[in-house]
């Protein structure tokens, strides 16, 4: 137990290190400019009083390590600055929107999972058969549907052609939670669209790989009935690859979220940083950026942490 | 030339459907000046106009030729995704390459800065990366090369470990050969073919995310006739039960379809699984 403990311990610590390096990454990444950020930003029309103001906006005026602990401070007291774009507090900006991504996320996942498991399971089982390799085609086409592709699809069909659905995702905290849902559905089903694939063909590698080990064959050698290999032998061995693959695309889903976003007009973080990108605000994309790498590097360091913990043979180590 | 020729004959049909889509694709590309019926940039009507004889997919936002700038979008689209998936596998197979061959520190060095990167998603290290040096095309490449590389990076040194621990490369390193030598003569040669099919994948995610970039407006500018920006400028027409918004988008996964069929027929071979049936 010790010795699992010092492990993820470890990795715990990386994480961190990892998410001091970026944070360090996205702060500086502004001192890569040949002149400064301002400069950049105003480009050739500047006139010196505007640079000079733009200048104290950005703290350009402050030596760097100091702004950067003061950058890192705030983001972890939520007081982020304010955007150069309309001048309103980041926290107040992202707030509202941060809970959104999450809920339209969330719910992507809840579809998700489920599904992408037992069709992931079952084409193990079935491997090589006709299912198993219409999934296969099936996934390795969806793969490679860019993401706004299928979310153009589903609105031509869904909100168009049948009407069922809104097109344009507009939701508002005023909302009921079922007209959430019902507002968020489209969204949400092409976000799984894109997941279930990855999620479905990771699935299925994980669980071959399982199938084939010695123990599976010596027990099916002894006789013992399929269904009993399965739940006895194979399900509790499986479960740290499976928990493995559901938090890597858990990460995806972070990134799959902003162009998901942007087609349904949904009032999510993507959206904003897109936005903010496309104005060179850019406190603002530092900030949606810390959170998108801070989820994404969580996720990724729960699915480590999780795998160890549930993989017997770190119990006792040699 | 006769081996080649029964391999692709014994290719299964994905493969084969794949590798046909492929070829139109490359023969659209290098000719579109040939085949287009006008040109990329003209603007010859109303925007949005109907398909017609005249315009056979209809014309875009600004009256420009949906068809012409569809076959132009090939050309933009593929070739970039394929400079820069070359650019980016040059410098990340060749650092996997001497991290395997050399080890050491400068392995350890490399191996962490391509974990760091590999820690942030792709898609928000781009915008945060355009959104400080701008959208111009040699910050798009750049910044797509620093994030597919380090991908390259982690299969050229996992698959050149392999290699480099074979005793003819320690023999060559008695012999006192150079590492361009090791590198190019022991290595490189035995690591081809996984490598390879490593291209065709990156080129896929390349490919669709110069795409999703210039979809966000934030990738290929204008005018350039672009696939991924072509949906976007375009998009309004869904809301009139029109398609041809969808066409680019298709265009693009179809091709990523063809390619990752073949990829996935390349990686079964080379991973010398045979059927059961």
């Amino acid at each position: 137990m010790k010795h699992i403990l010092k492990i993820v311990a470890q990795r715990i610590a990386l994480g961190l290190l990892t998410l001091f390096v970026i944070s360090l990454m996205i702060a500086f990444g502004v001192e890569l400019l040949p002149g400064d950020l301002a400069q950049e930003i105003l480009g050739q029309g500047a006139t010196p009083e505007g640079l000079r103001v733009l200048r104290l906006q950005l703290g350009l005026d402050i030596p760097p390590h100091i702004r950067y602990l003061d950058w890192l401070g705030g983001m972890v007291t939520g007081d982020m600055g304010l955007s150069l774009a309309n001048k309103r507090p980041i926290s107040e900006l992202i707030g509202p929107r941060l809970s959104n991504t999450l809920f339209l996320g969330g719910f992507a996942a809840l579809i998700a999972i489920p599904v992408a498991l037992i069709l992931g399971i079952l084409a193990a089982l079935y491997r090589n058969s006709l299912y198993d390799r219409s999934v296969n085609i099936f996934t390795l086409t969806s793969i490679s549907f860019p993401e706004f592709f299928i979310a153009y699809i589903l609105i031509l069909f869904f909100a168009i052609k049948l009407g069922w659905f809104p097109g344009i995702s507009n939701i508002s905290s005023e909302l009921t939670f079922m007209d959430k849902l019902y507002r968020t559905l489209l969204p949400a089903a092409s976000l799984t669209l894109v997941v279930v694939a990855h999620m479905m063909r990771m699935t299925r590698t994980s669980i071959i790989n399982l199938l084939s080990s010695p123990y599976i064959e010596m027990a099916r050698l002894k006789g013992i009935k399929p269904l009993r290999i399965i739940t006895r032998h194979a399900l509790p061995n499986a479960l740290a690859p499976i928990v493995n693959v559901i938090a890597i695309n858990l990460a995806y889903l972070v990134v799959g979220v902003v162009i998901v976003e942007v087609v349904f007009v949904y009032p999510g973080l993507g959206q904003l940083l897109v936005d903010s990108v496309s104005k060179r605000d850019v406190p603002v994309v530092q900030a949606c950026s810390m959170i998108f790498a801070s989820v994404y590097i969580l996720l990724n360091l729960s699915a480590d942490i999780i795998s160890i913990v549930t993989n017997p043979r770190l119990l006792y180590p040699r | 030339m006769q081996k080649t020729l029964k391999n692709l004959l014994s290719a299964p049909l994905s493969a084969k459907f794949g590798m046909v889509i492929i070829f139109i694709y490359l023969v659209i590309a290098i000719f579109a000046p040939l085949i287009a019926p006008y040109g990329e940039r003209e603007i010859l009507g109303k925007a949005y106009e109907l398909m017609s004889s005249e315009h056979l997919l209809g014309t875009d936002n600004l009256g420009r030729d949906m068809l012409s700038r569809l076959i132009y979008g090939a050309r933009n689209t593929i070739g970039i995704a394929l400079i820069t998936t070359a650019l980016a596998f040059f410098v990340g197979s060749l650092a996997g390459m001497i991290a395997a061959a050399l080890g050491g520190w400068i392995d350890q060095l490399l191996s962490r800065i391509v974990d760091i990167f590999m820690s942030i998603p792709s898609l928000i290290f781009a915008l945060l990366i355009l959104s400080i040096v701008g959208t111009a095309m040699p910050y798009l490449i750049g910044t797509i090369v620093i994030i597919d590389s380090t991908r390259v990076f982690r299969v050229a040194r996992a698959t050149a470990m392999n290699v480099a621990a074979m005793d003819y490369v320690e023999v060559a390193r008695l012999r006192g050969e150079k590492l361009t030598w090791i590198l190019r003569k022991e290595i490189l040669p035995n690591i081809a073919a996984p490598l390879l099919a490593e291209f065709g994948l990156r080129f896929c995610f390349v490919f669709l995310f110069i795409s999703a970039l210039s979809f966000l407006g934030l990738g290929i500018q204008p005018p350039t006739a672009d696939w991924g920006s072509m949906v976007r400028d375009n998009a309004t027409l869904i809301s009139y039960n029109d398609i041809t918004p969808l066409i680019p988008a298709a265009a693009i996964a179809l091709l990523t379809v063809a390619v990752n069929f073949v990829v996935d027929w390349m990686l079964h071979k080379s991973s010398g699984l045979k059927d059961v049936n």
